[in-house]
């Protein structure tokens, strides 16, 4: 299973969110990149990263089911990889069960 | 007002696009319908001030709605907006309010000082139009030393570190054939090049016929970009285009009044910045209760949100990813909206722009009055129309730069 699963991430800084009806804009004002968010549960996820200790908190609190969670962290990383989210330094991984 | 139909929960983005959005994502303001130059093919017929034209005040409080509404940036035209005496002070005031800016300028006031001043802003984008590789083609539409003006504040703005400027051309017969030294030029300033289609809008319906690239030149063009396309914007608006095979990228659909807007100098909302005509006009900000409710209320949006239909266009193979097309362009030179482009590539066209038809008569002109040794040459061999003038945002284009992506 994909590690990030296990790591705390967060929007970034620079990207806000902008609702709309099929799910969100997000708008990075460093690289100036628009993302579209075409799932709700997705945006709900990407705003429950900053709150919840990992992701597969924020995915829980996001009510994505378990076996959704490979797609959504695909979708996480695309959103990595555009500096859309970013992991938070202050937390650490913790040991789970 | 009209009913809203129901959106589909699923689908594509573009099918989502097609229904609208809370907000635009490519708003073009243009702030002044005054200009330094007259050139011929201005798409907002600018040239002189409109004496209603939004005050300071007004305009901040168009740019503290728009950060309401997280529209994250605009795309400022004209005229020529830098020449608005509050031009800078607005720009700082968008950005301290989390609105981007982009605006299209010819150069006149880029100067060193101020080249440094905007390579101090994270926020700010500088497009300077430039519509030929050399004065000679160049100035032919844009008027007497426009070229040097343009240069000059390419090197100005190099020199004082501003990173990543763009050079937007507008594509004429003109000038299809320099594309690779236009690509150059950009090379050489550091800057991005962005080529955007010439329509027949505002004073552009007076030499459309003799500046629009020809049939064969499109071809030529569509081979650049798809060679170049992946360092080379171009607002998107070439998806016409794509019914000579392959999609070209970006949002393959016409976006005006869906994600596309213009707010004009005295604050008339439009569908899209190259249709500012009484047909496409959605409300004002003034007098119709700010832009959030005409965006999100008015009739005429709420119609270009609901399904269109294909027309004459709807048998062809590449409806799909041409669409039929420009709106703008059909209106402007007296098509129906629900057939082929003007410049539809399959050719379809062709006959009904030879046969009868009846361009819209402009319902407003803010050309100057008397021509000024700034008036491009061409305008007096080529137009009825004795007025002349100036330019601008002439290559505004909608979804510049704009990267769909959906995870
Ligand atoms: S296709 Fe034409 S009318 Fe539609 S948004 Fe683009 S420029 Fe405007
Ligand atoms: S017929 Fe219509 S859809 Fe087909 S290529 Fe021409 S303009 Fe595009």
């Amino acid at each position: 299973m994909d590690g990030m699963l296990d790591e705390a991430w967060a929007l970034s800084p620079s990207v806000a969110l902008r609702p709309e009806p099929f799910g969100a804009l997000a708008y990075h004002f460093g690289n100036r990149k628009l993302t579209f968010l075409k799932r709700p549960e997705l945006v709900a996820a990407v705003r429950a990263l900053g709150e919840q200790p990992t992701v597969r908190a924020a995915l829980q609190a996001a009510g994505v089911a378990e076996q959704r969670h490979p797609a959504f962290v695909a979708a996480l990383h695309e959103l990595a990889a555009g500096d859309m989210i970013a992991r938070r330094a202050d937390a650490t991984a913790p040991d789970h069960p | 007002m009209t009913q809203t139909p129901t959106r589909p929960q699923t689908g594509t983005l573009v099918e989502q696009f097609e229904f609208g959005l809370d907000a635009p994502i490519c708003l073009t303001w243009e702030l002044t319908y005054a200009c330094n130059l007259e050139c011929a093919h201005c798409l907002s017929s600018s040239g002189r001030r409109d004496p209603r034209e939004l005050t300071t005040e007004q305009c901040k409080a168009v740019i503290d709605e728009l950060e309401r509404m997280q529209v994250f940036y605009v795309n400022i035209g004209g005229g020529e907006p830098t020449i608005r005496p509050d031009f800078w002070e607005l720009l700082e005031y968008a950005t301290a309010h989390h609105v981007g800016v982009k605006f299209s300028t010819n150069g006149v006031r880029i100067t060193p000082d101020r080249a440094a001043f905007l390579a101090a802003s994270d926020y700010i984008d500088v497009q300077i139009s430039l519509d030929g590789a050399t004065a000679e083609v160049n100035d032919y539409v844009r008027g007497p030393g426009s070229f040097d003006t343009a240069i000059r504040a390419l090197e100005n703005l190099q020199a004082a570190g501003f990173k990543d400027a763009k050079i937007s051309v507008v594509c004429t017969r003109h000038n299809i054939d320099q594309l690779d030294e236009f690509k150059a030029i950009a090379d050489r300033y550091g800057a991005t090049l962005r080529l955007t289609r010439l329509r027949p809008s505002g004073r552009g319906a007076d030499v459309w016929d003799e500046l629009h690239p020809r049939p064969e030149q499109q071809r030529v063009l569509y081979d650049w970009l798809m060679a170049h396309g992946d360092r080379v914007l171009t607002g998107d608006s070439f998806f016409h285009l794509a019914a000579f095979g392959e999609s070209l990228p970006g949002l393959n659909l016409c976006g005006a009044g869906r994600v596309v807007c213009l707010i004009d100098p005295v604050g008339d909302v439009y569908a899209c910045p190259f249709a500012i005509h009484d047909n496409f006009l959605a409300g004002n900000v003034l007098t119709d209760g700010g832009f959030q409710r005409v965006w999100q209320t008015s009739d005429l949006f709420a119609d270009l949100r609901s399904p269109q239909t294909g027309g004459a266009c709807s048998t062809c193979s590449f409806y799909d990813s041409c669409r039929g097309g420009c709106m703008a362009a059909k209106f402007f030179t007296g098509l129906p909206l629900d057939g082929p482009d003007p410049e539809c590539v399959q050719g379809y066209a062709a006959d009904a722009l030879a046969g009868e038809r009846q361009p819209p008569a402009p319902s407003q002109d803010h050309s100057k009055a008397n021509p000024t040794r700034r008036q491009p040459v061409m305008l007096t061999l080529a137009t009825s129309r004795p007025s002349a003038p100036p330019v601008s945002a002439c290559a505004e284009s909608p979804l510049a730069g704009f990267v769909p992506s959906q995870p």
